[in-house]
């Protein structure tokens, strides 16, 4: 194909966009990653325009003066718990709605979309007093339990659309040759509904991971990651409030890096 | 998920109908609630922060996903770091947007010591509040563009080429292409994305309180004040029906009036 004039000046301008928005994504990480490992004194040195000199003491003064480590472990134990109830609670329910026709079951579905927009933010309240009166009050298996409320929708959708996805006919042929519904499931369709699976609960794990308003309203002196930065960030010396969002920002970026292929697919079920 | 949320939101109006102290049904929550100047505040600045925060949302998102539209080498790159944000924390995000404003931050810093500046530029404190705004708006639109591109981006991937090639063949330019064939069939997609950031702008919280704290009060920031600083469930009770009434109401609306397509499915 002959290159134009004005061929040649689209093609400029389209990448002088496409790294225009790169440049506005990953500067601010990129900064952000300095300034956690970079000396405080250049930082409070305003002629300096990048540190130069790095160290490892406020990400370490952080993580284990601050306690941030012990929060990073509550998070951990949370977003855990998160994806092993909501899976045992969602995949029962995401399978159903993708294999069998029941009465109700777009009744069900609608249902299961509109909670999804429901603002989640306000059962925090409520569960202050509802976990008091049974035992769950400052607990992290209430905020657990709180974050599985928030992402039971999601799950639910993210199963069905991966189920679907899988031929019924694989099923019923294992049951031809003996195995029963629930072998099928365990021996067929489950191992090629894995990898979607391992994505959905990567998603349901940056959701609790990043969680902030319920973690810090329901438990206040053991919180999880981001509850304990918002209350330490405001008092914290700057230097380390740039370490707590590096360390933020670490385990999701990783994640997402492993699980890239699937993920765009999975936010895609997510906001139809 | 009955026992989830609904059983949660009979208790949210028993609290927030409960006298903090002597325990009886009354109004007195939201009697007080409307006496603080912080909530008229609140009300304010949660739809202006959306109302400025949302169409520059929704204009980049659509600036992003049509330039991604035309494949060129390393589209596939652009597209996934532009969806890096999804992963982020609004607490990361705010922290992030800190690290560059603030008084020795990125930006203070690069334009002193070029010599464009002599005096670093404030962007947090009571008295630069409107400075404060811009930084949230920054802020929101860096972490959470990333979801409305998400959906207009599908939506315009089953925008048929043929419609395309067809205004082409009449002659059509790149506005009226765009004006008569990509708006109009992008028009559900537009109207889940707009829900849902409406939604969420309603929620709006932790990049509020670490930029700005009460300096820019938010409902969902003066729930959590009232809840964790005053230690007062029913004021706080009250603030969460109110964000849930508008939530609903505002949901109501736009289904009622703009009819988004994943419910005619």
């Amino acid at each position: 194909m002959p290159v134009y004039k004005g061929e040649t000046l689209k093609m400029i301008l389209i990448y002088a966009a496409a790294i225009l928005i790169v440049t506005w994504i990953l500067a601010p990480l990129g900064l952000i990653f300095l300034s956690a490992f970079a000396v405080p004194s250049e930082y409070y040195d305003i002629r300096k325009p990048i540190p130069t000199k790095f160290t490892l003491e406020n990400v370490n003064t952080l993580l284990f003066i601050l306690g941030a480590w012990r929060s990073t472990l509550n998070s951990l134990f949370v977003a855990i718990l998160t994806i092993l109830i909501s899976f045992a609670l969602g995949l029962p329910a995401g399978y159903s709605l993708a294999r069998f026709m029941f009465k109700g079951r777009d009744t069900f579905k609608l249902l299961i979309i509109g909670l999804r927009m429901f603002p989640i933010i306000v059962l925090a309240v409520p569960l202050i007093t509802i976990y008091l009166q049974i035992g769950l009050a400052d607990t992290l298996i209430g905020v657990a339990l709180a974050h599985t409320a928030m992402s039971l929708p999601f799950v639910v959708l993210i199963t069905s659309s991966i189920f679907a996805g899988i031929p019924v006919d694989y099923e019923e042929a294992g049951m031809v040759f003996g195995l029963s519904r629930m072998e099928a499931f365990l021996r067929v369709t489950l191992p090629l509904a894995l990898p979607g699976l391992a994505a959905a609960s990567i998603f349901v794990f940056i959701m609790s991971w990043n969680e902030v308003f319920i973690a810090s309203v329901l438990v206040l002196i053991n919180r999880t990651l981001p509850a304990d930065i918002l209350i330490s960030a405001l008092n914290a010396p700057d230097p380390l409030k740039f370490a707590a969002g590096f360390v933020m920002v670490l385990p999701a970026m990783i994640f997402v890096f492993i699980a890239r292929k699937y993920l765009i697919q999975v936010w895609g079920i997510t906001i139809r | 998920m009955i026992v989830f949320v609904g059983y949660p939101i009979i208790e949210t109006v028993r609290l927030a109908f409960t006298h903090p102290t002597t325990g009886e049904p009354t109004f007195y929550n939201f009697q007080r609630l409307f006496e603080d100047a912080y909530f008229w505040s609140a009300l304010k600045y949660t739809f202006l922060l959306a109302g400025i925060v949302i169409p520059l949302q929704v204009a980049f998102a659509l600036g992003v996903s049509l330039l991604l539209l035309k494949k060129f080498k390393g589209s596939g790159a652009v597209l996934y770091i532009f969806l890096i944000p999804l992963t982020i924390s609004d607490v990361a995000a705010a922290l992030i947007w800190y690290n560059i404003l603030t008084r020795n931050g990125y930006l203070n810093r690069i334009l002193i010591s070029l010599g464009i500046l002599d005096n670093p530029i404030y962007f947090f404190g009571y008295q630069y509040r409107n400075m404060e705004l811009i930084a949230l708006v920054i802020t929101e639109v860096w972490r959470a563009t990333a979801i409305v591109f998400v959906i207009i981006f599908a939506g315009l991937q089953m925008v048929g080429k043929e419609y395309l090639e067809a205004a082409d063949v009449f002659g059509a330019s790149q506005f009226e292409k765009f004006r008569y064939i990509i708006l109009p069939m992008l028009k559900p997609s537009l109207q889940t994305a707009l829900l849902i950031r409406t939604l969420f702008a309603m929620q709006v919280f932790a990049v509020v309180w670490i930029l700005a704290g009460r300096d820019i009060p938010v409902l969902a920031g003066e729930t959590y004040y009232w809840q964790v600083e005053l230690k007062n469930t029913n004021v706080a009770a009250a603030y969460a029906l109110i964000i849930a009434l508008i939530s609903v109401t505002l949901g109501f609306l736009y289904i009622k009036f703009l009819k988004p397509q994943y419910l005619e499915r």
